[in-house]
């Protein structure tokens, strides 16, 4: 299949029953009279990693490619936990990682574990400059 | 010292001094300019020469910098903004030459978007620093991403009351705001804020994006709610100390990022001007080169957008000379770098209304993705994040800018009538969806109370200590938004529901994750369905003509017939006070005991009151007993051939038996005049109508008399305070007088009238 762009943009009126939320439920069938049926949970409402995808190929197509990285990155994080991409994030922030190993063995996690081999770089590489900028030390 | 004029002793200032250190404006202050404390806002010896060095596919060198001796802000740049296909070109081209480029309508915005890829952020401020504040105005208004503007509001209030959150956030909608963000005085009602708002949000039409600013863990835990729709609280900084000083790194944040993005949520970041500064890590940099730091730090991290333009830092920044043009010139980098922008115009940057005006123009004039990043739609004293440059007190002033400029900025003008309806029906469905829930049952009192209110000052509802249990309820038992549109549904809210199901089902297809994302009329646009296309003039954004009366349909507007039905409620009651009878054409007198009153066509026929509200039978009377007191006799014609006052006059003048002669429009603008003399060298001119009293007006009929006597009385003088007379009445003027003209006959002989007062009631 070709690559998305511009021209498949926005997707909810291109394609409105080709987008589906995260149980499968097509975007489509998420309607008042099913969510008063008790048809629709939190997760229909949730993105798909499948969707970011499609939008980071009609962002490339539009230029962006440091946007459509990023869209990247999201869909690696679509089915990581809450409490684990929280708890990546705090550790990310100066001075929680007390070491580079710290940081490389998250990476090792979400490479292995959760197959995001984005944000496993993009981690890997924030410890290589926080070693060198001396970011290691505990904070007060 | 003080100076003596001959004996008498002066004070020792000039009292304009004191009178302008009364002015709002001597409660701003201002800074001098000082670059080594980093109060400069384009000029610093520490900012660094723009450049690059690339060496075996790797940036070996940016902005005077080796690579092994870059910041976390440097290495983020070098390794996540600069694109190296195009770095070499574009730093190798002259900053004049970038500069007149983006001010040029020929040079596309996609050309001078490429080049911006391979610039580094010394080379961004370095050519926006070239242009003076109106070309930066015009390259903004060309390099913006999407075509059509927005704006956002702030809806908050003094007491984190959901009622009243939600009546405002309804009427946020209803005043056109793209985006609503709200915040709370207690961080623990962060919940109830975030239901409510929605809630309020999703009254009259759906489409409004909705955000609750609060710590960022629990801010992506409501997003994941579903009760808000996107962020901008992801702040950076432009160096490495005020990051990490901050609490974050660029790595963090570009992970925050990507975390926003995997649930959802749009979001865009935030940084500004002053804010290292405010920090204490300015590195003597200039404010310019620090936030074109940031902006490519955003561009990397792949977020669609930003919130600049000094935001909480505006207000230091427009204490330093040239401050208000550098929060332009990064909001300009900002879209230079294809990043949705949020032109900041929220923190209030001075008490001066006259500053407050001239900072929104340009932005106004070349529109921006949201042009405010918090417009206070609620008065200024319940704007939870401090007063925004416009609130609530000065709505309406932005939306006469809008008409007086024919500029778009986004807002929509209410009509009085819809607002109560409004309110009444926001706060009817949150407190449903409070009951419904066992959240809170407000009562009759508090409702009322609040439909009304302009403010939280007035209310009778929730106090911050009785929002928290409620709050807390909201993110203890799970509640989300599901919760939420079951219960305006079977509340009877069915419109309300299907409003707020359409926003968190903007998630699932991402298509509003994408740059510059807003709804209208039900439809994602953005700069990939709805880009910026300027050229040249008749390209770009325009207003369609709907848009354009929209937009020009203000409150209270004056025309011809509206001016024509006031009139005639006075004309019933003028009747029962005066008689004008026309008993043939006037004569020449020949008593030099006459004073001859000529009256304008419409004078009592049409119009029946002066533009000060006085009654033409008030002001006849007091002219002619002031003539009378004289022992001389008022004779009055009305003149048929003109309008003019000066003609007026001197037509009466040369019927009068005396040669004097007094001239009068039903508006109250009045003259003496004297046959002898040129058509507009008068005696005596009542020019200001508006503030022209009865008492005016019989001393006009006792000098009319004196200079009939031969006298030369002093000339009586309307005291003026300066007033804008031709704001005020001009309109209603124009219209007044083309009733006058429209009775005016070519070559009309003037009419005598014989005046009958009559003791009517009042």
């Amino acid at each position: 299949m070709s690559k998305l762009g511009v021209q498949d943009y926005p997707l909810a009126e291109t394609r409105p029953g080709a987008i589906r939320g995260k149980r499968g439920m097509a975007l489509q069938d998420i309607t008042l009279a099913s969510v008063l049926a008790g048809e629709v949970t939190m997760a229909d409402l949730q993105i798909t990693a499948k969707a970011l995808h499609d939008q980071a190929e009609i962002a490339g197509d539009a230029g962006r490619a440091t946007l459509a990285l990023n869209f990247a990155r999201a869909a690696e994080l679509v089915d990581v936990p809450q409490e684990l991409v929280m708890s990546t994030y705090e550790l990310l922030r100066p001075g929680r990682a007390q070491c580079k190993q710290e940081l490389h063995d998250r990476a090792a996690l979400f490479r292995q574990q959760y197959s995001a081999p984005l944000i496993a770089d993009f981690i890997v590489e924030a410890a290589d400059i926080y070693d060198r900028r001396g970011l290691f030390t505990y904070r007060f | 010292m003080t100076e003596n004029v001959g004996d008498v002793a002066l004070p020792n200032r000039w009292r304009r001094f004191a009178e302008w250190d009364a002015r709002p404006l001597r409660l701003d202050k201002f800074a001098r300019e000082d670059a080594a404390h980093g109060f400069s806002a384009f000029r610093s010896p520490a900012d660094p020469k723009p450049g690059i060095g690339i060496a075996a596919g790797k940036i070996a060198a940016m902005d005077g910098v080796l690579a092994h001796d870059f910041d976390m802000i440097d290495a983020f740049i070098a390794r996540h903004h600069l694109d190296l296909s195009v770095a070499e070109e574009a730093m190798a081209m002259d900053s004049g030459l970038l500069a007149r480029m983006l001010v040029d309508m020929n040079v596309p915005r996609t050309e001078l978007v490429r080049l911006s890829r391979g610039c580094t952020p010394a080379k961004l401020a370095d050519v926006v620093s070239r242009l003076n504040a109106l070309e930066i105005a015009f390259a903004y208004s060309k390099m913006r991403a999407r075509k059509t503007p927005g704006n956002q509001a702030h809806v908050t209030n003094a007491k984190d009351d959901p009622l009243q959150l939600a009546a405002d956030a309804a009427i946020a909608v209803a005043y056109g705001f793209d985006e609503v963000e709200t915040t709370m005085r207690v961080s623990r009602n962060a919940w109830s804020n975030a239901v409510a708002c929605a809630v309020g949000a999703a009254v009259g039409r759906w489409g409004v994006l909705f955000q609750c600013s609060s710590e960022e863990a629990e801010e992506l835990r409501i997003g994941m709610a579903g009760f808000t729709s996107y962020a901008e609280t992801v702040s950076v900084y432009g160096t490495e100390k005020s990051f990490t000083d901050g609490d974050d790194t660029p790595w963090s944040k570009g992970f925050l990022t990507a975390a926003y993005a995997s649930r959802g949520i749009k979001m865009r970041c935030t940084s500004g001007a002053g804010s290292e500064l405010l920090m204490g890590f300015h590195e003597a940099k200039t404010l310019l080169y620090l936030e074109a730091r940031c902006l490519c730090l955003q561009r990397g991290m792949g977020v669609q957008g930003t919130q600049n333009g000094g935001i909480d830092g505006a207000p230091l920044t427009a204490t330093v000379p040239g401050g208000v043009r550098e929060l332009m010139a990064e909001n300009l980098i900002a879209v230079w770098l294809d990043l949705e922008c949020a032109s900041g115009n929220d923190a209030r940057t001075s008490e001066s209304e006259i500053r407050v005006g001239a900072k929104i123009l340009p932005y106004l004039i070349a529109g921006s993705d949201l042009i405010c990043s918090g417009f206070g739609s609620i008065p200024a004293y319940d704007n939870s994040f401090n007063p925004s440059l416009f609130n609530a007190e000065e709505m309406e002033d932005y939306l006469v800018l809008q008409r007086d400029f024919e500029a778009d900025g986004g807002l929509t003008p209410l009509a009085e009538h819809k607002a109560l309806d409004l309110r009444t029906r926001a706060v009817a469905a949150i407190s449903a969806v409070l009951e419904e829930l066992g959240l809170a049952t407000p009562t009759a009192d508090m409702k009322a109370s609040v439909i009304v209110a302009s403010g939280s000052a007035e209310t009778r509802s929730f106090t911050p200590g009785e929002v928290a249990p409620i709050s807390d309820a909201i993110k203890e038992r799970d509640i989300t938004v599901i919760d939420v549109i079951k219960a305006l549904a079977k509340r009877g809210f069915a419109e309300e529901a299907e409003n707020l199901l359409n926003v968190v089902k903007l998630r699932v297809s991402g298509d509003y994750l994408q740059t510059s994302a807003m709804v209208r009329q039900g439809r994602v646009i953005s700069a990939i369905n709805d880009p910026n296309d300027y050229s040249g003039p008749g390209s770009g954004y325009a207003m369609t003509e709907k848009r354009r009366h929209q937009v020009n349909d203000i409150r209270d507007q004056l025309d011809q017939g509206e001016v024509l039905r006031s009139e005639a409620q006075f004309e019933k009651a003028e009747a029962r006070r005066i008689a004008y009878h026309a008993t043939g054409s006037a004569m020449v007198g020949v008593a030099g005991d006459e004073v001859v009153i000529g009256i304008s066509p419409a004078f009592g026929v049409k119009l029946f009151q002066t533009t000060a509200g006085h009654k033409l039978s008030d002001v006849l009377r007091v002219l002619v007993d002031a003539i009378a007191a004289r022992g001389l006799r008022a004779r009055v014609v009305r003149l048929r051939h003109t309008a003019d006052t000066s003609f007026l006059g001197l037509s009466a003048a040369r019927l009068s038996g005396s040669g004097i002669g007094i001239g009068i429009q039903a508006k109250g603008t009045a003259v003496i005049h004297a046959a002898v003399r040129l058509p507009h060298n008068n005696l005596e001119l009542f020019s200001n109508a508006p503030i022209t009293k009865l008492e005016h007006y019989a001393g006009l009929g006792r000098n009319a008399a004196a200079y009939a006597l031969g006298e030369a009385p002093e000339p009586v003088i309307v005291p003026t305070r300066g007033e804008a007379m031709g704001s005020r009445y001009h309109a209603r003027v124009a219209m007044i007088y083309a009733i006058e003209t429209g009775l005016i006959e070519e070559g009309a002989a003037p009419h005598e009238i014989d005046l009958t007062f009559m003791a009517a009631p009042r």
